[in-house]
């Protein structure tokens, strides 16, 4: 039986992933957790962009299935923001999850712009909803909202119904 | 057509204004503005089951240059509105607009930051369709409340 979202060997294939970032970036890793049968790590965010090309170009890891992130906004965590960085392998039909704590006081994270070509357009959705900034991402426009928007509305202090900018536009009478 | 025994002299006497809206009614040219499911609804209606063009308004348009009937068939976003009224603009008087479905209306189930909540805020709504989505029988209503508005036409209307 093949479960969804990867083949029965995936969770050896998690464990291998997490080994290699241990023994190969020792200083990064911050946690490995487990739920619901699937194991991801927590790296630390100066060091997410290497951790991420070394399990690309030497672990198999080669496709960016998603990138986003999470508003934990009055739990209680590390720190406010975290990125999730979704990996999968083409070859082995495997999903890989990589966190990374972004504090509220500096929303930035380096940009995986250079490393594949799904990112730039995730990240401008990941700066739009929640307002982290990429450091190297030199196309960071809205990309959900309008232009002109002003915020960033999956944040959980953001209103649900807005500031008022759904009611802001002319008038036309008949 | 049987009207030379009714009409011996072949000739009718009409008003202008009564002419016309004849015509306009009966030949509603629709600029779809589906944005949503109601929109398959709104193609259910056109196509061979519920058949429009027995209502004279299966000619539709994707230009608003050339259309008199703007319906609008889904919920309008933030962003989607700017949009909508630059077609509005577009069309050409005289124009009537079809508001249908809940979301169009009124907002619907969607009560967030991004979703307009009734696009009769912004634009002036001729008729309201009430579901979600409507059913066609409700947008054949609709057509025909349309029908009975544009009778109501006068000359001056738009002067």
């Amino acid at each position: 039986m093949i479960p969804h979202g990867g083949t029965e060997g995936s969770v050896d294939q998690e464990t291998a992933a997490i080994d290699f970032i241990q023994a190969r970036f020792p200083t990064a890793v911050l946690a490995v957790a487990e739920s619901s049968g699937q194991k991801w790590i927590e790296v630390a965010r100066d060091q997410i962009v290497p951790v991420l090309t070394a399990l690309r170009d030497e672990q198999g890891w080669d496709m960016l299935m998603d990138l986003t992130a999470v508003d934990y906004l009055g739990m209680e965590t590390p720190e406010r923001f975290q990125m999730v960085y979704q990996l999968y392998s083409l070859a082995r039909n495997s999903y890989f999850r990589v966190k990374c704590w972004v504090p509220e006081s500096d929303p930035t994270v380096d940009t995986l712009t250079h490393v594949w070509k799904a990112a730039p357009w995730a990240e401008r959705e990941v700066w739009d909803m929640y307002g982290i900034r990429f450091n190297g991402n030199n196309d960071l426009r809205r990309i959900l909202t309008p232009f002109s928007y002003e915020g960033h509305p999956l944040r959980k202090d953001y209103p649900l119904q807005g500031r008022g900018e759904r009611n802001q536009f002319p008038r036309y009478e008949k | 057509m049987g009207l030379e025994n009714w009409s011996p002299e072949g000739a009718l006497t009409t008003r202008v204004e009564e002419l016309l809206n004849w015509g306009r009614a009966n030949s509603l040219w629709p600029m779809p503005f589906g944005v949503a499911c109601c929109a398959i609804e709104m193609m259910g209606t056109l196509s061979s089951r519920y058949d429009l063009s027995r209502f004279g308004a299966e000619a539709i348009r994707f230009s608003p240059r050339q259309s008199d009937l703007m319906i609008v068939s889904g919920r309008i976003s933030l962003k989607m509105l700017p949009v909508l009224q630059k077609i509005w603009e577009q069309m050409p008087e005289p124009k009537w607009c079809i508001s249908m479905g809940a979301c169009a209306s009124c907002g619907g189930i969607f009560d967030t930051y991004a979703m307009i909540q009734g696009i009769d805020r912004f634009v002036p709504v001729d008729v309201y369709i009430p579901g979600c989505p409507p059913r066609p029988e409700s947008l054949i209503d609709a057509v025909i409340k349309i029908q009975e508005l544009v009778k109501l036409e006068r000359l001056d209307s738009h002067a």
